[in-house]
């Protein structure tokens, strides 16, 4: 290897690490705010990209069915409780949240579809991140919510469980096929006898500036900073009126934004399958375990380094390169274990 | 009919059915129990992982694809003795959940599941692309199975060796269940301080059922291997393994009998599915899982009991075997002579970032006595007394025990060499009877591990180790509750429950954190009868309390604390006639 591949690698694989970057802040976020290891993340990111190649193919994407499902499920839960609860006064806001906003990219891909109309290309991704949106929202509130107080281990195989949920009706919706999506721009910049990608510089700069955008969040508004109490301690939030629903419902929100936006700049570079999301959701983890699931700025360094190891490593050996990325998770785990103090964890009863 | 005779004439009919069961059925029947079989031997580890351990893992299909391998690559590669690649099944499968335990297990208790997944891919990945395993095709002609002579090559010979070894792994592992490391493993969803104060180390029981679990899944890949004569890579990824997590979960995970019912409800539902679905989609498979996925959503959702519990409901009590009578107690260690320096604490320091909870606090307990530590609200009496059992570090300070230093001893250690403590919000096992509870205290008194529980060798200490726990009852007035589970209990037993369980440790210094917190008053003339009569027997007690009624009159000595710092120590007459304290508590009326 010379000098000039390893520098090709490298760009390659710090792009991957901001693909994993944004997914694996997403995961961090969720995690500390609701207590899930949101495993689905990353076919959030793959239904994105599935989206936008068949709003590009001018057909009605899969992805409507899987919001009007949902949406019928967190409606039917919702009402039910309200007419059990009597509390009838809060239906229609429950009707906007769950029913409305979901179903208003719906509406609209709906109306494309039928009249055989193409947006431009911005439109179609803008549209593609409204459908998917809702997504992972509604799946908190349909399977997350009614286990209130389980352990994070209950909550972690019900995550397990649901990716495989998601990912099985994303086949069913998008059938078998893979597809590239048209990247925005074709680009290339010569810097230093190497070529770089616009779409390379794009995927860079989305993740800095999202992950900018979270810190100001974070720091700068009073969301965020109820969103970071409830991180660092869930009863103490609540003692000061924040409301770990609300909050909750916000972190997978946020959460889905930066897993679409991923899912947008990564359909460009890689052929996306109904299950591609599971490999690239595993690898934003072994960068979230980095950061323990909690530092954020150990967790970007994570991201970069599993995209670098995961270049590198199939230019070694493709047919090795995700047991390489993922052998790479035991001297992280060793490390992790060397220096975090053993942890008082919760008591759980089954039965 | 007693709840144990039932329970066995269940198991001997269900065993006689299993044996007639091939003889009645059809050859494809036989096919699928041997699936079954297969499939609860890889639950029953998950069972004991997952619905007692509180860990998780998923890739246990992983494992099961490493004992295939490997006993297939031994066989046909190498031309060895099927029964070899039992050996190196066990061996690989055992070695390679230590290391990833190993490196896990001491982080929260969601980083071994997560790496599980992780790790279940690389492995799968590995099958497909190593040389020597045939890449995606996998490895043919694997020899069949042969017991002296006799060929285990039919579907029916092998499916009494399948069901034979799940029934061994069973009575292991209830026997295992019901020793003193078995008990350990049921307490472990109680929280790491009460595990950890009771002298049980919960890193080592955690690797040791993760390691159980693994092994249990490589002797289902060897079967497995030797019954199929064939092995490729897809029926060890991670789908399959969240497939073995449904079977634990739908059959019941705090049952070894949930293991079997799971296996069989999953398989025949997959069965089930097979049939039916490729009539309604094309991607059948795909639809399986979701189903399945759901299913196992809905069943965390609502009924994480599963199966058994429904069924264990139905089913009378079983009461434990009460030891044989005159069966001794165990051996007690002796106490210290009176009025030896016991614990001893010299300058202890805690800080929390720039807050001084204990500052330069020294003091000691001498053999025999009864010395309570008080002071207000925030005195910094609890985080001394966490410092005291090892459930938090000094910052700076020096303790020693009987001469030995223990300041940087963990928590177990620290139970063992003597000091048992209870706690400020009691710490049970609420599904576990009162005796078991107290048997918990005899772990440090005891020795007998996983293997002498499995086979049933220890029964000669756990007898002891029964009367111990029953005199320990007796005292407290609750002998004649042994039996019912301790989340029935008022709080007024149960924090006698505690000090019963703390005293079955046999301990030279017993150190209670406020145990008259929320008791009536004829239960705190009650519990301090109780303590009194300890020091009579020359057990050393340290009180951490708040209610100066129920110290004053108890105690020898009193250290005060305000503030993070000592502010006077004496007896307790001393110490209600000193202006500095009763400024502390009153503000300074007085």
């Amino acid at each position: 290897m010379d000098a000039q591949i390893a520098l090709i690698l490298l760009t390659d694989g710090i792009a991957n690490g901001a693909i994993y970057l944004l997914i694996a802040l997403g995961t961090v976020l969720i995690f500390s705010v609701t207590r899930v290891i949101f495993v689905p993340f990353g076919d959030i990111a793959a239904l994105t990209a599935l989206t936008v190649a068949a709003l590009q193919l001018g057909k009605l994407p899969g992805t409507v069915w899987l919001v009007l499902v949902l949406a019928a499920a967190a409606v039917g839960m919702e009402v039910g409780s309200a007419l059990r609860a009597r509390q009838f006064a809060r239906l229609p806001k429950v009707l906007v949240f769950c029913a409305v906003l979901p179903l208003l990219p719906v509406a609209v891909a709906a109306v494309l579809a039928w009249g055989g109309l193409k947006l431009p290309q911005l439109g179609q991704m803008s549209l593609a991140l409204a459908l998917v949106l809702p997504v992972a929202p509604l799946l908190n509130r349909v399977v997350f919510q009614p286990l209130g107080n389980a352990s994070v281990l209950v909550l972690l195989i019900v995550a397990v469980a649901l990716h495989f949920a998601t990912s099985g009706m994303a086949l069913l919706f998008f059938g078998p096929e893979g597809f590239r999506n048209e990247p925005l721009s074709d680009v290339s910049i010569s810097l230093g006898g190497i070529t770089i990608a616009a779409q390379v510089v794009l995927m860079v700069a989305a993740a800095v500036a999202l992950s900018g955008l979270l810190f100001l969040f974070f720091e700068g508004t009073v969301t965020g900073k109820a969103l970071r109490a409830t991180a660092i301690n869930h009863t103490g939030a609540r003692l000061v009126g924040i409301r770990p629903r609300r909050t909750g419902a916000i972190a997978f929100l946020l959460g889905s934004v930066l897993g679409g936006v991923s899912g947008l700049l990564i359909g460009p570079v890689t052929t996306i399958y109904y299950d591609s999301g599971f490999l690239i959701g595993l690898k934003a983890f072994v960068a979230a375990i980095v950061g323990g699931l909690g530092s954020y700025p150990l967790t970007a360094v994570g991201a970069v380094a599993v995209g670098v190891l995961e270049s590198f490593a199939s230019f070694w050996s493709s047919s090795f390169k995700e047991s390489i990325v993922f052998g790479a998770l035991l001297p992280v785990l060793l490390w992790r274990s060397l220096i975090s103090p053993q942890q008082e964890e919760e008591e759980e009863e089954i039965e | 009919m007693s709840g144990l005779a039932f329970e066995r004439s269940i198991c001997a009919a269900a065993a006689m059915g299993l044996a007639a069961a091939p003889l009645l059925l059809a050859p494809f029947t036989v096919t699928l129990l041997n699936y079954v079989g297969i499939g609860a031997i890889v639950a029953l580890g998950l069972v004991l992982l997952t619905g007692f351990g509180g860990l998780t893992s998923f890739g246990q299909a992983s494992l099961v694809g490493i004992g295939a391998y490997a006993t297939a690559w031994l066989t046909t590669r190498m031309g060895a003795n099927p029964w070899l690649g039992l050996v190196l099944a066990l061996a690989l499968t055992g070695i390679v959940a230590a290391v990833l335990g190993a490196v896990t297990l001491r982080l929260g208790g969601h980083f071994l599941p997560l790496s599980t997944v992780a790790w279940g891919i690389a492995i799968y990945f590995m099958f497909g692309n190593l040389p020597g395993l045939g890449y995606h095709d996998g490895i043919k002609e694997i020899p069949p199975l042969s017991l002296k002579g006799v060929s285990l090559a039919s579907n029916l010979a092998i499916y009494y060796l399948i069901w034979t070894v799940l029934g061994a792994s069973m009575l292991l592992m209830g026997n295992l269940l019901d020793s003193r490391e078995g008990r350990a493993i049921r307490s472990l969803r109680g929280g790491a301080t009460m595990i950890a104060s009771l002298g049980v180390n919960l890193f080592r029981i955690r690797l040791i059922i993760f390691v159980i679990a693994a092994m249990l899944a490589g002797v289902a890949g060897w079967l497995y291997a030797h019954m199929n004569r064939y092995v490729s890579p897809s029926p060890f990824e991670v789908r399959p393994s969240i497939e073995y997590l449904l079977m634990a979960m739908v059959g019941g995970a705090t049952s070894i009998y949930g293991a079997v019912v799971g296996a069989a409800i999953v398989t025949l539902l997959k069965n089930f599915f097979q049939d039916v679905l490729p009539h309604v989609s094309n991607n059948a498979g795909q639809l399986e899982i979701v189903a399945f996925a759901i299913l196992l959503i809905l069943i965390l959702q609502h009924a994480r009991g599963g199966v058994m519990s429904a069924a264990r409901r139905l089913a009378p009590h079983r009461p434990a075997p009460a030891p044989p009578a005159g069966t001794p107690p165990l051996p007690r260690r002796s106490q210290p002579p009176a009025g030896t320096p016991l614990l001893t604490i010299d300058g202890a320091v805690k800080r929390f970032g720039g807050l001084t909870a204990v500052n330069a606090v020294s003091f000691d307990v001498r053999a025999g006595e009864i010395v309570g530590l008080i002071g207000p609200n925030g005195a910094g009496k609890s985080t001394m007394f966490n410092l005291i059992t090892g459930a938090q570090r000094p910052t700076a300070g020096r303790f020693t025990f009987l001469g030995q230093d223990i300041t940087d001893l963990p928590q177990q250690k620290i139970a063992a060499a003597g000091i048992a403590r209870t706690f400020q919000h009691v710490k049970l096992r609420p599904a576990m009877t009162l005796l078991d509870n107290v048997l918990l205290g005899t772990y440090v008194r005891t020795g007998a591990g996983f293997a002498l529980g499995a086979s049933r060798l220890d029964r000669a200490e756990e007898a002891r180790a029964k009367a111990e726990a029953l005199r320990q009852l007796d005292r407290v007035g609750l002998a004649d509750k042994a039996q019912i589970h301790a989340g029935n209990l008022p709080l007024g037993s149960q924090r006698m429950l505690e000090v019963a369980r703390a005293l079955a440790a046999d301990p030279l210094l017993v150190v209670l954190d406020e145990p008259a917190a929320g008791l009536r008053r004829a239960e705190k003339d009650d519990l301090a009868r109780q303590l009194r009569g300890l020091k009579d027997e020359g057990v050393t007690i340290l009180i951490v309390e708040h209610d100066m009624e129920f110290v004053m009159g108890l105690v020898d000595r009193v250290v005060v604390m305000d503030f993070g710092a000592k502010l006077m120590e004496g007896l307790p007459s001393e110490v209600r006639a000193n202006p500095v304290v009763q400024e502390a508590y009153l503000g300074g009326v007085a």
